[in-house]
């Protein structure tokens, strides 16, 4: 597990490529964070804020079979190609990945989609962001976590596409105010934490990558990416925090 | 907090089982995600007052993981799909 994200998510250098829309510095440490108010939570995001999570949030999405495309969601922005395929189950892809392969801004959903039509119902995902995000419920009996794969797979799939539909009908892609009820709070929270299980899983990630983020060096094409990864931690603690 | 579906499923299921019969969830430390997020979850989740919750996660956090319930498989089976939904590792064990 990892630690709060240092507040000031994307903030945290003074022209993060993920938020390049100039806004005024004080809406800078304003943004995408929930705050409660009234019985709801709620938080604004600024547009090139909302292309990115929608963008995301659909990506998760298309890999877990729903239909939302990302068509309209601008340029693409999609978390690295895996770092260590054939890594079966969580935690996949310890340590960091190359440069050069982590950095690759290619979908690839197609070879995610051929991944996951190959796939028998029964056995877990070969690529490690689907074995972490539909993780086998069974360590050491293959027969039981298959069974268990077959009844029960379905429904996290849809319930993985229901939430990402949520987050894409509640934030407006101009950006803007977000205010969610306890119902569509839940659906952001897990939304949210399944495209931080998909980056996080896709980079390699470590507990201590606030240190990586503080060294690397914008000329690195996966410091883009841990950027990326440590707002959307600073998102979903926010709104932990103000459902608390 | 509200008690989770989770909770009365277990209870109902209960009835009928095995009583004491040795199954637990487990959840697997990993790297992603936040500890607030799994302290919410296991409130959400089982009901669980936040000093219990936190020390759940704290166990998962330094030891590599933590039982976070037990009792019949099949309850034990809706836990772990409860929490896949959330997004954490959980399996499923026989406690011998």
């Amino acid at each position: 597990m990892t630690g709060d994200p240092a507040a000031g998510g994307m903030t945290r250098r003074p022209r993060p490529r993920a938020a390049q829309d100039g806004g005024a510095p004080d809406e800078e440490e304003t943004t995408g964070a929930f705050r409660r108010s009234r019985g709801r939570v709620s938080a604004r995001f600024t547009a090139s804020q909302a292309v990115i999570l929608r963008n995301l949030v659909s990506q998760v999405a298309e890999l877990m079979g729903g239909a939302e495309g990302t068509g309209a969601a601008g340029p693409g922005l999609a978390w690295p190609a895996t770092a260590a395929p054939g890594t079966a189950g969580p935690p996949a892809g310890q340590g960091p990945a190359g440069p050069g392969e982590a950095g690759e801004p290619e979908l690839s959903l197609e070879e995610m989609a051929a991944m996951l039509a190959a796939a028998g119902p029964v056995s877990p995902p070969e690529d490690p962001v689907l074995a972490r995000l539909l993780p086998d419920a069974y360590r050491d009996d293959p027969e039981a976590a298959g069974e268990f794969r077959r009844y029960t797979e379905q429904d996290l799939r849809s319930g993985k596409v229901a939430a990402a539909q949520t987050v894409l009908a509640t934030l407006p892609a101009e950006g803007g105010q977000v205010r969610l009820g306890p119902e569509d709070a839940q659906a952001w929270l897990r939304a949210i934490n399944d495209v931080r299980l998909a980056i996080g899983t896709a980079l390699g990630i470590t507990e201590d990558y606030q240190d990586e983020l503080q060294q690397a060096s914008w000329a690195d094409p996966r410091s883009a990416y841990l950027e990326v990864y440590h707002w959307l931690g600073y998102i979903q603690d926010s709104l932990v925090r103000a459902l608390s | 907090m509200s008690v989770a579906p989770a909770e009365v499923e277990r209870e109902e299921a209960g009835l009928d089982a095995v009583p004491d019969t040795p199954w637990v969830t487990i959840v697997w430390n990993d790297p992603i995600n936040l500890m607030s997020y799994v302290t919410y979850v296991f409130q959400k989740v089982f009901g669980y007052a936040r000093p219990k919750a936190e020390k759940l996660m704290l166990d998962v956090h330094h030891r590599g993981k933590a039982v976070v319930s037990n009792g019949t498989r099949e309850s034990m089976e809706r836990d772990a799909e409860i929490l896949h939904g959330y997004g954490l590792w959980a399996t499923v064990s026989h406690d011998r």
